[in-house]
């Protein structure tokens, strides 16, 4: 079907010579239900163009997927009076919650370094946008630190050589998602490069979102505290009173 | 199976938390204590973050004493006028500890009051029990030996605004249990314990209760504090999480008979040195983490 979709659009006009980007997404919705246990979002697509396949150099795809971004604030212990307390913090305005970025060979190797500062692929460009608080001296040793406890929770991911482009014109990509996701719009870019320049970019938005009981309990927590609340509190007599009564009436 | 917590917004394994919730209710069971001074460390130790940790434990707790508190009723031994004095108390205590608590959470530093408390009181409280019961088995062991006479009366009874308490038998001054409530409450806010295992010894060796109402007594004021302290949590800080406290209760409940049977095979002395064992091991466990060079030195946290 994907061949298909690539052919229909070989046959469409665009533009002498240009190569243009057809996406398909396996989902543009990502639902967090009470089993959710992370998930993964097949990235797709073709690249159409009207005159042969220019053979002088290689294509190449990235593909980005941002989370939406929120302050947070990354804090350092030290040693004080014998014990390691939190002493220092900087508070990064715009640190996105999520950052995946997939290419089909090292991002340095087909990006260049000016591309990249103006389309803020890699992660270290990244970070350089996410709004540091001039708190601390050594600001750049937190966002490295940001990088690095993100990434270990397979939040930020530079998944290098993930892409795979089949004929230089169809290709594709898994993103692994996590569980412990944050709601919104997850901003989708892909990239088509020849040396080392970006020639067509494409946009979209998955949305992840939690539903059904998942939904419902966060907003009542947020927007009804007190009645959630009490919820809680009924909740828990009738479960402690009812398991209670259960093993009384088993003992009988 | 993972079930994907709407608060705490982690997905942590179901069997995990229902194996957790019955484990401190098989202690709690065992040891006749709410068990909230061990489910609270843990929910750290598997990752649900402090906050939601300590309001959620809180929920648990109204759960575990709802049930006990009703036996105690059927049975005549709760003193209602000292649970009221102790309960008034204790709500100043926990509102008082749900501000500090918010505070110190915008701050950065809830993760290090939490730790602290619990390192400062557990090891005191299971010191102190591990010598008592230590005392009294190489008593046990010697016959002849005799109990040391209890202080009947001390400074306590020398303080104003007097009140009767029928129920307990007693003639005394509403400050130390409003002292001692207050005291509870603010630990309770704090830690996520209900804090039976500092109210007890207080009831016991400070006002003198009898000991047959202090129990009953205990369950009645923490009952009114956590309630409050899940309250106070739910609408400050939006960390209760309704699935978590769902899964811990039915374990715990679950552990709870069980442990009640185990309770009944040992003898008292060694429950309490086991007991006390268990609580020392918890607060070593917490004193190193604050001791030793930790491997990450930078933790992110949600700004305020």
């Amino acid at each position: 079907m994907i061949r298909a979709l690539a052919l229909f659009v070989l046959f469409c006009g665009t533009p002498a010579g240009a190569e243009r980007i057809v996406l398909g997404l396996s989902q543009d919705e990502v639902a967090i239900t009470a089993t959710f246990d992370g998930s993964s979002i097949l990235i797709f697509g073709a690249v159409s163009r009207d005159a042969p396949i220019p053979q002088a150099s290689d294509l190449d795809v990235i593909i980005t997927v941002t989370g939406p971004p929120g302050p947070v604030d990354v804090r350092r212990k030290a040693r004080e009076v014998g014990i390691w307390v939190n002493v220092d913090a900087v508070r990064l305005s715009r640190a996105p919650s999520f950052y995946a970025v997939a290419s089909t060979a090292p991002v340095t190797d087909i990006l260049s370094a000016v591309e990249d500062l103006r389309h803020r692929i890699t992660l270290d460009q990244v970070v350089r946008t996410v709004g540091a608080s001039e708190t601390a001296p050594d600001v750049e040793n937190f966002t490295d630190a940001l990088v690095r406890i993100r990434a270990a929770e397979n939040l930020y991911q530079i998944r290098e050589g993930a892409v795979s482009l089949d004929q230089q014109t169809l290709f594709r990509t898994a993103i692994e998602l996590p569980a412990n996701l944050v709601e919104g719009a997850y901003r989708t870019r892909i990239f088509l490069l020849r040396e080392r320049q970006i020639i067509d970019t494409f946009e979209t938005e998955i949305d992840v979102r939690k539903v059904g009981l998942e939904r419902w309990l966060y907003t009542l927590a947020h927007r009804q505290p007190l009645t959630y609340g009490l919820i809680s509190l009924a909740l828990a007599i009738v479960a402690g009173w009812g398991a209670s009564a259960v093993f009384r009436g088993l003992q009988r | 199976m993972q079930i994907y917590l709407p608060i705490a917004e982690v997905a942590v394994n179901a069997f995990l938390l229902l194996g957790l919730g019955g484990i401190v209710g098989i202690l709690s069971g065992m040891f006749g204590v709410g068990g909230g001074f061990l489910m609270t460390p843990l929910l750290f130790f598997i990752g649900i973050p402090p906050a939601v940790a300590v309001a959620t434990g809180a929920n648990q707790i109204v759960a575990s004493s709802f049930s006990a508190v009703l036996a105690h009723f059927k049975r005549k031994t709760v003193d209602l006028r000292m649970g009221g004095v102790l309960l008034a108390g204790g709500l100043v205590g926990a509102a008082f500890g749900v501000q500090v608590f918010a505070a110190l959470k915008a701050r950065g530093q809830v993760d290090l009051l939490v730790t602290l408390f619990y390192v400062v009181f557990l090891g005191a409280v299971g010191g102190l029990m591990f010598l008592e019961s230590l005392r009294s088995l190489r008593r046990a062991r010697k016959p002849g030996g005799t109990l040391p006479p209890r202080r009947k009366h001390g400074w306590i009874h020398a303080l104003p605004l007097k009140m009767k308490f029928r129920t307990s038998g007693m003639y005394l001054s509403v400050i130390p249990p409003l002292v001692i409530g207050a005291g509870v409450g603010v630990l309770s806010a704090i830690m996520g314990v209900g804090g039976g295992f500092i109210m007890v010894p207080a009831m016991i060796y400070l006002l003198g209760m009898p000991t047959k109402v202090v129990i009953g007594t205990s369950l009645f004021q923490i009952i009114f504090v956590t309630a409050f302290s899940t309250l106070m949590h739910a609408m400050t800080t939006q960390s209760v999480d309704i699935v978590l406290a769902v899964i811990l209760i039915l374990g715990g409940v679950t552990g709870a008979q069980f442990g009640s049977r185990l309770g009944t095979n040992l003898k008292a002395e060694q429950l309490r040195i086991l007991l006390a064992s268990l609580v020392l091991l918890v607060c070593g466990k917490l004193a190193l983490d604050l001791l030793l060079r930790p491997a990450e030195l930078y933790s992110i946290g949600a700004a305020t």
